[in-house]
Formats: C-alpha cells, structure tokens, sequence
C-alpha cells in the first residue's frame, strides 16, 4: 500500500511537471552523489587481521534527488558485495535501500513526506531519525510524515512510521511501529505583532509524544509471568532561551514501563533531565552542561540491543576526539542503562598583538567531563525482579564511568608555521564502556600531541602530528606520527604510524602503518591507501563502532552532483 | 517476505520519472534547496533565501569535530574582509554538529572571531539535500542561487582557488 501511495506522489509530482502546477517558471533538477569503499584484506596474525572468505569488502551508495519547486523524490542504491569489514555483516546484495517523495508549499506552511526519511524532536531525547552511513548506522523512519507551520512561530510535526533495521537487497524495516508528534513555539516568532522578533531574549518551547507499538506476549521471571507491554508511550518537555551572549535550555524527558534487553527486562519507568548553559562574547566562549539519563533506551523492538532499531539519541558527555590516540582507544558511549554526567568547556582567544597572543593571536580551550553510574538502591524480592531499583537523587553515584579533562593551544608563528599542542588525561571504565578485552577496570591515561604545519611553498604544506599516549593499564603506551603533504587544490599524501611501544607483552609490540594518496576535482575525491589498521574504535560526530583489525588495500571514491 | 515484483516496478518507475523528467528539459545544474534551519541568534533561516541578496555566497559545512573543517573556516577568516571588499561574498558556515557538541558551536565560533553566519544542521537535513558525504565540503553559489563551485575536502592554499573563483563571479 505504502509503495503504491509513493508511486502515485510521484506521479503527482510528474503531472505537476507536465502541467506547470508549480509554477511556469520552476524547471526540475537532479542532484546526486556516489560513494564506492573497496577493501582487500590480508592475513596477519601479529594484529589479528581477518581475512572474510570474499576476499574483499565493497559498500557502494548513490543517490538521486529530483526536485521542481517544492516537490522532490528520491532513492538510494546500496550495494554490499560483501560489505566491508566494520559495517554490520548482515548488510548484504544490491537494491534501494531508501526512497522518498516530498512537497513542500513555498511558504514552508506544509510539508510532507512518504516513504522513508530522517528527524529530529529536541535535542532527540525521544527522536532521532539520522544516519551516520560511514559506520553503517541508519533508523530511517519508513512511513508519512507531516510538518505544519500554520502561523509564524509554531511548528506541529506527525509522523508514523516503521524504521530501517537491515538491508538485504532491500530495505529490511523493524517489527514495531512508531508513532510521534512534537510542537515547537518560538514565542517571539510567535508575538511578532507584539514586538516579540524585537526582544532581546528569544525563547523556544517544545513538547514531544512518542509511541511504539509492537506485539506482545509474557516474560517469566522466577515465579513470576509478566505481560509485556504492547504500547509504550515517552514524552518530552523543553525550553530554550537566548539573551546577548547567554544560553540556556532545559529538556525533561519521562517514559512508561518498557521491558526490554537494555534494562534487563525491569519496569521501572525512565527519566531523563538535560541542562545546559553557555556564555559566549567576541574572543570568549564558556558551554556547561549536566544530564541524568535513567532508564530511556527507547527501540521498536524491545529484544534488539547496540546500533539496532534506537528511536531516541542519547550522545556522550565528552567531547568527540580528533587526533589518532585520543578517538579510537578510549572513546567514551553512554552507558545505556543510566548515567549521571556533567561537563565544563571554556574557548579562549588571547588577542594579537599582545605578549602573550603573538601576532595573530593564540587560541586556548579546555574541556573537562565526567560520568558516574547513576544514585540508585536495588529493590529486593518481587520488587526487584519487576522494577529492578530506584534512584535516590539526580545526582552521581559510586561507580565511576569517565573522566575526560583536555586543554589545547594553538598558535600561528607566522605565514608559514603553525603549532598546535593538546594534553588529555583520561579516566576510563572499561567495564561501563567495554573497548578493550584485554583490561577491565579504570585506565589512566595521559596523552600528548603536537601537531605543526610548515607551508613549503605557495599551495603546498606539510602537516605533521606527534602523539604519545603513556598509561600502566590495558596495552600500556602508545605512539603515533602522521605526515600529510598536500599540493592544493588536488592531491594529497599522507602516511600514519600507530606503534604499541609500552606493550607488556613484547609480541604485541607492532607498528600500525598505513598510507594514502588522494586527488580530489572539485565534487570528485578519490584515495588509495594501503597498510595496517588497529582493532579499535571508529568515530563519527556523536556515534561510534567497532571496527576488526585489517591489513590490506583501500579504494575511496565520492563525487556529488 | 520479499516483494520483487513491487520493488522492481518502483525502481523502474523512478528510472522512468529521471528519464521523463529530462525529456521536459530540466537540469543538472544545484541550485539551493529550501530547509528551515536555526542560526545562532535563534533566528529561523530558509537556506533558499541565503543568495537572495545578490551577492556570491560561500556554503561551507563543518562540524566542531573536523580539524580540516576548521583550518579552513579559521584561514579563510583571516582573509574574508579583504575578499567582502573585493567581491562581496558573504560566507556562510553550516555546522552538522549533532546533540554531542552542539552547544560546543558558539562558544567556539564566537572565541575564534569568526565574522560568518553560523546556521546549525543538526540532524544533517540541509547537507543532505545538497549532495553533502562528508565535511568539509564548500559550495560557491553565484547572485542568482546557483551553484557554480565546489569543493569537497580543504587543504591548505585552497583559498587562492576560492579567491579566483570569487573574482570569476565579479569580473
């Protein structure tokens, strides 16, 4: 039914076209971009490289976008054949794997969609469609959504939908069903008559509900049969405010009684609360925040557990790293059962032309997070089996997950040189955030970088990064060296070596190294690499995953149009 | 279940609304898409409208956690008085900083004095509607909302090419 109700938007959109609906003067377009990845694989048994019976990885995207006026439709073919090492396995075949068609007035007043697409309510707490298809990670919601902004300042989006499990030469949706809307004030939008797009202080307030459905059934604990619900209902409440260079937003999320692998099956209702505070003047930037996360993993099927089937996005507190050393041995995910977390962030630029700030100024920025398991007590007996524990504050508990302080400084000598010099100091449970197999318990961690870049010529510069991470735990010390030539606008060189020098075990003590050429045309990029790549972590924006060591060739290829 | 007879005659339906599409002429050409997107004044934006004055406007997507990102917007910075004065470009800096570091975006662009409009793309709606895979990824857009330049990837020296492009549009 659903694909039927696309092909005839489509052809509406189609008649459109033939009949000038949108307007005489709207001519159509089609935008698109291609991505291909190859990987061959080599064995090696020094860093556990595995080698899948294929041979070699390829994962293969291109889109297309028609759009005429406010109309668009498109899709994107996925090819897994077989899909590369890191990505979810069970990805396999060729097909489309996401289709839409859209309209939207040109006055923004309405807006919908059928078939598949991405959204946000709020900060996400409750909703968050999104992909990160570097990693593999897509929850496209398949289904109709509705945007409405009847008046200036308020927006009203519906949708229902079904989300992206798993692809096997099609798409492949969740067994649930999700059902949600959300309403958004921007209040000085809103008393614009009144003056309100004046006022200093801009104020936003949002409301989401959520709902899942999916078949239910019965649970035994001990002695007990308990029923599983079918629908589960979350909600959220937030409020956002600007005045000059301050910020403020607050988000209170709750959820019902949901069952499900994450919480062991329990309960007990969840509960989120999110702060965050940030001042901001020319040269001076400060961001606070705190979050309590009790309880809220939130999918369309309650048995699925990791990247599969989130309705909600809950991101880490810490900041997301960049360098080498610091983004794929430590990097901290919220634990998804509770956590109670804070952090503090401060930008500084000391101004040019000072003693201090050189001649064109020198940047400094510190960070610091932390998160603890939540404040609860276990309940015992029946209680405990049906509702696990209760919380006693908002809070920190006893057991530490992170502690992640960094402060940086860069510096540009003159038109030629370059520094950058970053410290971190970690604190990281490995068993609340299970990255290695090899140590479990807190690894202290300090790392050093330095980075520089000398131009060597007009368009051609060298960028180097020194790394040393030095811990007793886990794998002991590290050390890595990136060196990167490019020759603007189109190609680059780089070459990076990880090597394990601490390593208890002499053995274990190898060098990670990998290199690659690119040339990159405007829209088009095309790498090559070959070498060793660590078992570790990969990290995009907020989401990470795990990646198996490989050695071997890599072939990137993109182009937009 | 698998449905092939449907997916196929949807796959082939598409082809046929391309093709279609082109026999009545249209392009290939970007132009930019509308999408409601938040700058950090809390001021609602429609990305259609970001050429509306006239002027070349550069689009540039980063996020707080790309370094090339980065040492692009902070080096075109340095330079972006002298190209307002020659050209009239006004750039424009779209973050797709997610939840994680959203809140990171203005206290770093404020710190690091940068004079662009910031819009925010949390949930990656605009880089998606404009061909975005991956960050940096910067787009020159001519008066007349079309786009005439781009670049996906940001090495130092690729301002000069920026620069003679800018020139190409004012000549």
């Amino acid at each position: 039914m659903k694909r039927i109700a696309l092909l005839s938007i489509v052809a509406w959109g189609l008649s459109g076209t033939a009949w000038g609906q949108f307007g005489e003067s709207e001519t159509g377009t089609v935008t698109g971009n291609v991505q291909m990845l190859w990987q061959s694989y080599s064995e090696d048994p020094a860093i556990g490289a595995i080698v899948p019976p294929e041979k070699t990885g390829f994962n293969a995207f291109g889109n297309l976008i028609y759009n005429q006026g406010g109309f668009s439709a498109g899709l994107r073919y996925e090819s897994y054949l077989s899909a590369v090492l890191g990505f979810p396995g069970r990805f396999k075949g060729s097909g489309v794997g996401y289709r839409f068609a859209r309209y939207a007035d040109n006055a923004g007043k309405v807006d919908f969609t059928v078939g598949n697409f991405y959204e946000q309510f709020g900060s996400g707490i409750v909703l968050r469609a999104y992909e990160e298809r570097a990693l593999g990670i897509d929850n496209a919601l398949d289904g109709v959504r509705l945007i409405l902004r009847p008046v200036d300042g308020i927006e009203v989006k519906a949708l229902y939908g079904r989300q992206r499990l798993d692809f096997d030469s099609r798409l492949i949706n969740g067994p649930g069903t999700v059902r949600a809307i959300d309403g958004t004030v921007d209040l000085n939008y809103l008393l614009a008559e009144q003056g309100g797009t004046d006022w200093k202080t801009k104020v936003t307030l949002g409301a989401s509900f959520v709902s899942k459905f999916q078949a239910g059934g019965t649970i035994s604990k001990d002695s007990l049969l308990l029923t599983l619900p079918e629908n589960v209902g979350a909600w959220s409440y937030r409020l956002d405010a600007l005045r000059g260079g301050w910020s403020a937003g607050i988000e209170y999320a709750g959820k019902i009684n949901d069952p499900n692998a994450d919480n062991g099956y329990i309960y007990r209702n969840g509960e989120a609360l999110l702060l965050n505070l940030g001042y901001t003047q020319r040269g001076l930037g400060i961001s606070l925040s705190a979050k309590t996360v009790d309880n809220m993993s939130f999918r369309s099927d309650r048995d699925v557990l990791l990247f599969d089937l989130p309705i909600n996005y809950i991101p880490a507190i810490t900041q997301q790293h960049t360098y080498n050393l610091a983004a794929t041995l430590y990097p901290y995910a919220t634990v998804i059962s509770g956590e109670s977390s804070a952090s503090a962030e401060i930008f500084y630029t000391i101004p040019k032309g000072t003693k201090l700030g050189g001649k064109y100024g020198t940047k400094i920025s510190a960070n610091f997070a932390a998160a603890n398991d939540l404040d609860t007590t276990n309940l015992a007996g029946v209680e405990g089996l049906v509702n696990g524990y209760e919380r006693n504050s908002w809070g920190f508990g006893p057991t530490k997950f992170v502690r992640d302080f960094n402060v940086q400084v860069s510096r540009k000598e003159s038109k030629k040189f370059k520094w950058k010099y970053t410290y971190y100091n970690f604190q990281f449970n490995t068993l609340a955030t299970p990255v290695t197999t090899t140590y479990k318990g807190i690894v202290y961690a300090d790392i050093h970088v330095l980075e520089t870049q000398i131009k060597t010529r007009k368009r051609e510069s060298l960028r180097t990064e020194f790394q040393a991470l030095f811990t007793e735990q886990d794998k002991g010390d590290w050390a890595t060296v990136v060196a990167e030539y490019t020759w603007s606008p189109h190609w680059f060189a780089s070459i990076i070596d990880q090597y394990n020098f601490g390593n208890p075990d002499e053995s274990a003590r190898v060098h990670y190294l990998y290199a690659a050429v690119g040339r990159i045309d405007g829209p088009h990029r095309l790498s090559i690499g070959y070498g060793k790549r660590r078992e570790g972590i990969f990290c995009i924006g907020g989401v990470c995953r795990a990646v198996p060591a490989s050695n071997g060739f890599e072939v990137n290829f993109s182009s937009s149009f | 279940m698998k449905h092939p007879f449907t997916m196929n005659r949807f796959q082939s339906f598409l082809l046929l609304t391309c093709l279609f599409a082109l026999g009545l002429g249209i392009s290939f050409s970007q132009s930019l898409p509308a999408v409601q997107l938040k700058n950090l004044e809390g001021e609602t934006i429609s990305t259609g409208d970001l050429a509306s004055e006239g002027q070349p406007t550069l689009i540039c997507f980063w996020a707080t956690w790309c370094s090339p990102c980065k040492r692009e917007l902070n080096n075109y910075a340095e330079l972006y008085e002298d190209w307002q004065d020659e050209t009239g470009v006004n750039i424009v800096a779209v973050s797709i900083d997610d939840q994680r570091s959203i809140r990171r975006v203005a206290p770093y662009v404020n710190s690091v004095l940068w004079d662009y409009d910031v819009l925010l793309d949390p949930n990656k709606d605009f880089a998606r509607a404009m061909q975005v895979v991956n960050v940096p990824h910067t787009f020159l857009v001519n008066g007349g909302g079309e786009i005439v330049w781009q670049h996906n990837n940001y090495a130092d020296g690729d301002e000069e090419e920026v620069y003679e492009e800018l020139l190409k549009l004012v000549e």
